[in-house]
């Protein structure tokens, strides 16, 4: 027998012949042509996605790696209200890095439920309608008559049901329906989606049992630490390994030259692997390196300030966006402010270190790795080691925090290289200021800025210099709403590596954009919230590459208005609201902040309210709060204190005593509001986070009179 | 040097260099990875556990030091999850990465020892563990509600699989 397959344009099932002798019916989604069929005896396992054995049991299975989003449930629970299967019965397994079966596998971009949650609902559609098929085959009935919930088909008509385990072998000899025209559930008869569901990790979190990179255990393991060039890519000189090769359960000693001058690969350093990380550690306090002079040594914090400053006094680099004439619109205008924000290097701080732990045997490798991006690490690792990818397996653990920090595989390279030297397997295990000093860190941001308005209040001129990296992305918000408009860069080349740190380019960009654009609000002498509604009137309509729409931005600035109760609540004496929306990720976020600030400069955040539309259908709304509340504090955390600086090309903080995270008593609730829309879902990992800084900071305005235009705020209150 | 502990009511003897810290001589020699490392610095309690029924930060205690001690980690809470903090954590669904969970479920467990059923700024004091991911509204929930369970006379918040190491 051999079943239609029809592909549409980017997935489509596959059955899928059993190394072994069984048979797998597979909803198996990737891009390749199609496949070859089998069947054979029972028993079987369905496979790619979904596993059903003959005593119904069922795995799905979680693509993307898991570093605290809330994807290990979000993706497979796609699957199962399709599906129809009993949530509390379903096992979750995470899936090892595999493109060839499971497609791109990444933690990034807020772009899990994008990308999945159509096609996820296909696998589980599809899966069902084989059910229902082997159901209808068995008793001779249409399958129209037939019905699923909870695992079951079951026949009204005559009473008859059963397990979907039960009709497992008979499913597997049937046609695969087309992905492309499966027919799905109306999204209002949706039993799971939607609702809140806990973590499939919780009890083993709670119990404290191995489920992070850092907890891997290999037999015959031995433990690493890598000491790196403070200056960032700096080379070995010289290092005493005689000395350190004497100390207690040291194994191994040596240089590794890094390949390439790449800031995200194996960078240059020397390793030291003994039988425990303590005794790995402890010799390291003995080790002396002479690194060789780099560039990079000669940047400082000081050296960003004034270069930046510099740059922005010459002809930009180029030109993002121009609209009108602004500096016709300034000699025009009634009010003119000018002002400079700046935002710092920021550390991504996951709690769990960078570690990865590899075992290289007969040109083989296999590593177990908190990695948001597998498959480039992968690609990293084969190039840097000259070993083949399909001869890389990884494993994906459960990540301590990600934050954009493990699209980065660095250590990936690093455990990998000291394996294969060591000829063990060995856990490399960064310490905190490892992590802190060689991070890949949020670039630091300079705009100077310069707006108008008319006499009527409106805002009729807006220019923005940024000085930043030319990878950032500046096509945002208020450009295509203001008539004189002018958006242009300047390119700091410098030597700090940087990379994506949640909601990258906006977690930055807001802070500026809405913190000036309240400044202008109050040279209008408009209220900042009503102002901003006037400024998205009338939406203009998206053009290619730009989707913001005005009218969802404008649902939940109203949204948040109400909640908050903005403009229709006396406030307790010293206390200031602040606004602030932004547009990140396919997700539209309003924001209020209520905030106080002490004599002594000390700022105090009451409590924040989120209004936030993405789209149709939120996947699962614990998670979806979880991420809007995390998202709160870990901007506010941000913009109190946390600062990476540069003294001689090196980072100067190393842990979190220099490095503050919030911690419970300056934590502040969070009331979470979601706005359905008729739209595609998205994703949640990292819209919620943008607006809240400059909301903190409008509301410190709204308080004090006080306007903070650079972060951190540290003491500038006090 | 040999030390002998008794961890999760089971007595130990391990051979390690006296300055080793507790948190490594758990993780790396007892095998019980529920303890995290997070800072090394005693700043982020991921290391938090019960040292004779009090929350320590493991990872700046020199193993010597606690020689005849009873320790007790989050594996020694209970090991089914039964116990009422974190069947409160498993509820409200605190976790988001879940790397920091045990240390501040430890640092609970031992407030709610304390105070049975304690106020914002109890919480506060007592809760000092960094939480990367902001999960300290859901925390706070938690506690209340562990709190609460107890005060209904459901569960003793000091107790399942808790008495063996004498701290109850």
């Amino acid at each position: 027998m051999t079943p239609s397959l029809q592909s549409d344009r980017r997935s489509f099932l596959q059955v899928l012949a059993v190394v072994g002798g069984g048979v797998m019916f597979g909803v198996h989604a990737h891009d390749a042509e199609a496949g070859e069929v089998a069947h054979g005896a029972a028993p079987f396992e369905p496979n790619a996605f979904i596993r059903i054995s003959s005593d119904n049991r069922i795995t799905l299975i979680a693509k993307n790696p898991e570093e605290g989003q809330g994807v290990k449930q979000s993706l497979p629970m796609i699957i199962c209200e399709e599906l129809d299967a009993d949530w509390s019965q379903v096992t979750v397994e995470q899936a090892l890095s595999d493109e060839s079966k499971y497609g791109r596998q990444f933690a990034g971009g807020s772009l899990s439920t994008p990308m999945n949650y159509d096609n996820h609902r296909r696998l589980g559609a599809a899966a069902r309608a084989m059910l229902v098929a082997a159901a209808a085959k068995t008793w001779n009935v249409p399958a129209a008559e037939l019905t699923t919930a909870r695992a079951q088909v079951s026949h009204n008509a005559s009473g008859r049901r059963s397990t979907y385990g039960q009709l497992a072998a008979t499913a597997a000899t049937l046609p695969v329906p087309d992905l492309a025209t499966v027919t799905l559930k109306d999204p209002k008869t949706f039993r799971l989606l939607g609702k809140r569901v806990p973590g499939v990790d919780n009890r083993k979190i709670v119990t404290g049992k191995p489920l992070f990179g850092i907890d891997v255990m290999v037999p015959g393991m031995l433990h690493a630490v890598f000491e790196k060039s403070p200056v960032f890519g700096a080379k070995v000189v010289s290092a005493n390994l005689a000395t350190i090769r004497r100390q207690p359960g040291v194994k191994h000693v040596f240089i590794v030259e890094g390949v390439g001058t790449a800031l995200d690969g194996l960078m240059p350093g020397v390793a030291i692997v003994a039988d425990t990380w303590y005794n790995a550690k402890t010799a390291r306090e003995k080790l002396q390196v002479k690194w060789a002079d780099h560039p990079t040594a000669r940047q400082s914090t000081e050296w960003f300030a004034q270069t930046a400053k510099e740059l922005s006094a010459r002809p930009a680099d180029r030109v993002v966006r121009k609209d009108g004439d602004v500096d016709a619109a300034f000699a025009a205008a009634a009010k003119v402010v000018e002002a400079e924000y700046f935002y710092p290097f920021i550390s991504h701080a996951t709690l769990e270190p960078q570690n990865c732990t590899a075992h290289f045997n007969d040109g083989k490798l296999e590593i177990w790795a908190p990695t948001q991006m597998p498959q480039p690490g992968r690609e990293l690792v084969s190039k840097t080691m000259g070993i083949a990818p399909q001869d890389i397996t990884i494993h994906l653990t459960r990540i301590g925090g990600g934050f954009g920090r493990r699209l980065k595989n660095d250590y990936m390279a690093e455990a990998a290289w000291i394996a294969r030297e060591a000829g063990v397997p060995v856990k490399l295990v960064w310490t905190r200021e490892d992590d802190m000093r060689h991070g890949h860190y949020r670039p630091a941001g300079f705009h100077f800025l310069k707006g108008a308005v008319d006499a009527s209040g409106k805002l009729v001129a807006w220019k923005n210099r940024v000085v930043v990296e030319p990878y950032m992305r500046i096509g945002e918000f208020p450009g295509r709403y203001i008539a004189n408009y002018l958006l242009e860069t300047s390119t700091l080349t410098h030597g700090i590596p940087t990379g994506a740190l949640r909601a990258p380019g906006s977690n930055g960009i807001a802070f500026a954009i809405q913190g000036f654009i309240d400044e202008l609000a109050h040279a209008a002498g408009k209220d900042p919230l009503q102002f901003r509604l006037d400024l998205l009137t009338p939406a203009v309509p998206s053009v290619e590459g730009d989707a913001f729409s005005a009218e969802r931005m404008r649902g939940v600035l109203e949204l948040v208005r109400e909640k908050s109760g903005w403009g229709t609540r006396t406030l307790a004496k010293g206390r200031g609201l602040g606004v602030a929306f932004h547009f990140s990720h396919r997700g539209y976020f309003a924001e209020v902040v209520e905030a106080s600030v002490s004599a002594r400069g000390e700022v105090k955040v009451h409590k924040a309210w989120v209004a936030g539309d993405v789209g149709s259908q939120i996947t699962n709304l614990s998670g979806a709060e979880n991420q809007c509340q995390g998202s709160c504090i870990d901007g506010v955390s941000a913009a109190l204190g946390q600062e990476i600086t540069i003294t001689d090309g090196r980072a100067v903080q190393g842990n979190f005593d220099a490095y503050p995270l919030l911690r419970m008593a300056r934590s502040f609730p969070v009331e979470v509001h979601f706005r359905i829309t008729d739209n595609p879902p998205s994703g949640m990992g990292e819209p919620a986070l943008p607006p809240v800084i400059p909301a903190l900071c409008n509301a410190i305005f709204a308080a004090t009179g006080k306007r903070i235009r650079s972060l951190p705020i540290g003491d500038q209150l006090g | 040097m040999p030390i002998s502990l008794t961890v999760n009511g089971k007595p130990t003897t391990v051979d390690v260099p006296p300055e080793m810290p507790l948190l490594w001589v758990l993780r790396d020699v007892l095998n019980l990875k529920g303890t995290k490392f997070g800072c090394g610095i005693a700043q982020c309690g991921a290391c938090t556990v019960h040292l004779a029924g009090a929350p320590v930060r493991s990872c700046g205690i020199p193993v010597s030091a606690v020689s005849g001690m009873s320790i007790t980690t989050i594996e020694g809470l209970s090991a089914t999850g039964s116990h009422p903090v974190q069947k409160a954590w498993e509820q409200l669904d605190v976790a988001q990465c879940g790397y920091c969970q045990a240390g501040q479920i430890m640092t609970a467990v031992a407030l709610l020892r304390t105070k049975k059923n304690p106020t914002d700024a109890d919480i506060d004091a007592a809760m000092q563990n960094i939480c990367r991911c902001g999960t300290y509204n859901r925390i706070r929930d938690a506690i209340r509600l562990a709190a609460r369970g107890a005060a209904a006379g459901a569960t003793s918040v000091g107790a399942p699989g808790d008495d063996s190491d004498g701290e109850a």
